[in-house]
């Protein structure tokens, strides 16, 4: 009897420092708001939606009305397109993470020794320009060069080697190298940056007691810079790990102009949830590729989290 | 101090290999430029020519008549231009302010809800409910298709750019000053808007430019709402103009039809769609690669914060 009267007490004087606290602190909950609401609406509103995936939307019945179908959608989803998705999303993923690593360590290690610094800050200037463009710009360019009307390969370069012109937008075995070769082209620079902003935090006297040693250059990069940066090489390649099962819309939509004789080599599960939005009638089909993603994304996240936490915890996520 | 300056002298690399790398960045540099000077010298060509050669760096005749079309009719790319120029104006501002307001309140460690509302937005980075759900609440909900509003709310409340913020009001708003202007009996408002955010100006220049940059080349967002020509902005007309091949020749036709008050197949064959649409993305490229050299220091920032701290 006490002690439930004395938990009620407990729960009451609880109850009253939380409305205290949040009258203490209304300004900040004010500031808070409009965050908050804009959150609800781009991110909570459509978290719900994920019923729908397990439904057949019937549009003249409302979302809520519609009659639950188990894992048909999912079922028909894995029974279609969702090995090809998933295989060209987690490969073209891979080789951006692990080819990108080696191309940003390079560049970064490369620009930092180069003997005129500003020269070296001019070719870093002009490397992240890519970066600065929208894919619809990036898709204009490729086509500038592979257009098989017009473009600049098959008119100029293909003649002058004696080869046949190629109809570079309807062969899919090309955009297995076009795909990366610009993906890095647009990345490579501003990622290096990242690099070379940790080289320069390296201690300089490790480099000069390296050189009173007798070590060359090449010894310095491998037993002094390279493992000074392992710590950011990991934190960035697992974060990339974690995004393992999101595709980039604009590279893989833009850059091949959703030509669907590509599509064995170019759709990803982003472009194939556009796509179907587009047009397939029924939200429930398309919602569950979309679901499908979330949650193996999300799982890859945490997980990926979980490694950086037990290799650096400092740069964990959350 | 000499002798410092010594062995960075001794250690650094023998001319020979500075030679080489320098010249691999001069490749690498002009991999980076020439793209684009292919796209500004087929925007200057002659349509004729173009036919002849096909795309080359080094127009076979120059002609501006590209652009002075595109600048003839203001339908033909002011609209679009105004369109992105306000969506970016008013997604930069209240992208700031908002996500400068979550930020500072999660930023405070006396702030009881803090790590509630930090889980708020950490949930979002981690879990989305995908496009299509999206989709549905835009469209079917809020009933925002073909409206400016959905070209600007879906680029609004990014998690990443709040936790740069925290992080860095954490790191550079010293507590005491905000614990003696509240003993002064200073507002929460009165202490955000005249000490947090005058020592918080270089990171609200990294978040001003990232989000000037989403917003200027976003296509997604009108790709997915946007049906109402007028509502189309830079990237979204020229995104039709390649994917559609028949769009900007209907476009130019209906100019060539409303100046010279008769349509005629003739006439929609003799406009330059080829050069017109790459003088379109020289245009389109926008401010920004005149700016970002200069404004590079705030981006690496936002990076090298962001990429490990996201």
């Amino acid at each position: 009897m006490m002690q439930q009267l004395g938990q009620c007490f407990n729960e009451n004087r609880k109850r009253r420092t939380f409305i205290k606290s949040l009258i203490e602190y209304k300004g900040l909950l004010l500031f808070v708001l409009p965050g908050f609401i804009v959150v609800l609406i781009n991110n909570y509103l459509p978290m719900l939606g994920v019923i729908m995936a397990f439904k057949r939307v019937d549009n003249t019945l409302g979302i809520l009305k519609s009659p639950f179908v188990g894992l048909d959608n999912f079922k028909f989803l894995f029974m279609t397109d969702a090995f090809r998705i998933t295989r060209n999303t987690v490969l073209y993923n891979l080789v951006g993470i692990f080819i990108g690593l080696l191309l940003n360590l390079i560049i970064a290690i490369t620009i930092n020794e180069l003997l005129n610094k500003f020269l070296a800050r001019v070719y870093q200037t002009v490397i992240i320009l890519p970066y600065f463009l929208s894919f619809v710009v990036i898709g204009y360019i490729v086509y500038a060069f592979l257009s098989p009307v017009h473009g600049f390969v098959n008119f100029s370069i293909l003649p002058l080697l004696g080869m046949d012109k190629i109809s570079w937008y309807t062969e899919p075995i090309y955009w297995i190298f076009i795909l990366p070769l610009v993906n890095f082209w647009v990345y490579c620079g501003m990622e290096s940056v990242i690099y070379l902003a940790a080289i320069t935090g390296i201690d300089e006297t490790l480099y000069e007691s390296a050189v009173i040693d007798g070590a060359n250059k090449r010894q310095q990069i491998v037993h002094i810079t390279l493992p000074m940066l392992t710590p950011v090489m990991i934190v960035l390649t697992l974060l990339g790990l974690g995004k393992i099962f999101r595709g980039n819309f604009g590279l893989f939509y833009q850059v091949p102009l959703s030509n669907a004789a590509l599509f064995p080599v170019t759709d990803v599960i982003d472009t194939y949830v556009y796509r179907s939005l587009v047009t397939m009638p029924d939200f429930g089909m398309v919602t569950a590729a979309s679901v499908y993603q979330s949650v193996v994304g999300c799982i890859m996240l945490i997980a990926a989290n979980m490694l950086v936490k037990r290799i650096s915890p400092q740069d964990a996520i959350f | 101090m000499k002798n410092k300056s010594r062995v960075t002298e001794y250690n650094s690399i023998s001319g020979f290999s500075n030679v080489v790398l320098n010249a691999c960045f001069i490749v690498y540099s002009l991999a980076c430029i020439l793209p684009l000077a292919l796209i500004l010298s087929i925007s200057l060509s002659d349509e004729a020519s173009i036919i002849n050669t096909g795309y080359r760096f080094i127009p076979e005749s120059v002609s501006l008549k590209s652009y002075a079309f595109l600048l003839k009719d203001p339908n033909m790319i002011g609209r679009a231009y105004a369109v992105t120029i306000f969506i970016m104006v008013a997604g930069v501002v209240l992208n700031v302010i908002i996500n400068s307001m979550y930020a500072y309140a999660i930023s405070r460690k006396d702030f009881p809800f803090s790590s509630f509302f930090s889980i708020v937005i950490l949930i979002t980075l981690l879990f989305n409910g995908g496009i299509p759900m999206f989709y549905y609440v835009y469209v079917r909900i809020l009933h925002l298709k073909d409206s400016l509003l959905a070209l600007l709310l879906p680029g609004l409340g990014a998690g990443f750019y709040i936790f740069v913020m925290r992080t860095y009001f954490r790191q550079n708003v010293p507590v005491e000053i905000i614990e003696s202007a509240k003993m002064d009996g200073a507002k929460e408002t009165k202490i955000f808007f005249s000490l947090v955010l005058p020592l918080s100006l270089p990171i609200l220049a990294t978040v001003s430019l990232f989000s000037a940059i989403y917003y200027w080349n976003d296509f997604f967002n009108s790709l997915l709402f946007i049906e109402d020509r007028k509502l189309y902005n830079l990237q979204y007309t020229m995104q039709r103009a390649i994917m559609n091949m028949e769009f900007i020749r209907r476009q130019l036709s209906l100019l060539a039809s409303s100046s010279a008050s008769q349509i005629s197949r003739s006439v929609s064959s003799q406009v330059p769609t080829e050069t017109v649409r790459m003088a379109m993305v020289i245009l389109g490229i926008g401010p920004i690669i005149i700016l970002y050299p200069f404004l590079q220091k705030y981006f690496i920032k936002g990076l090298t914060v962001g990429s490990i701290k996201g």
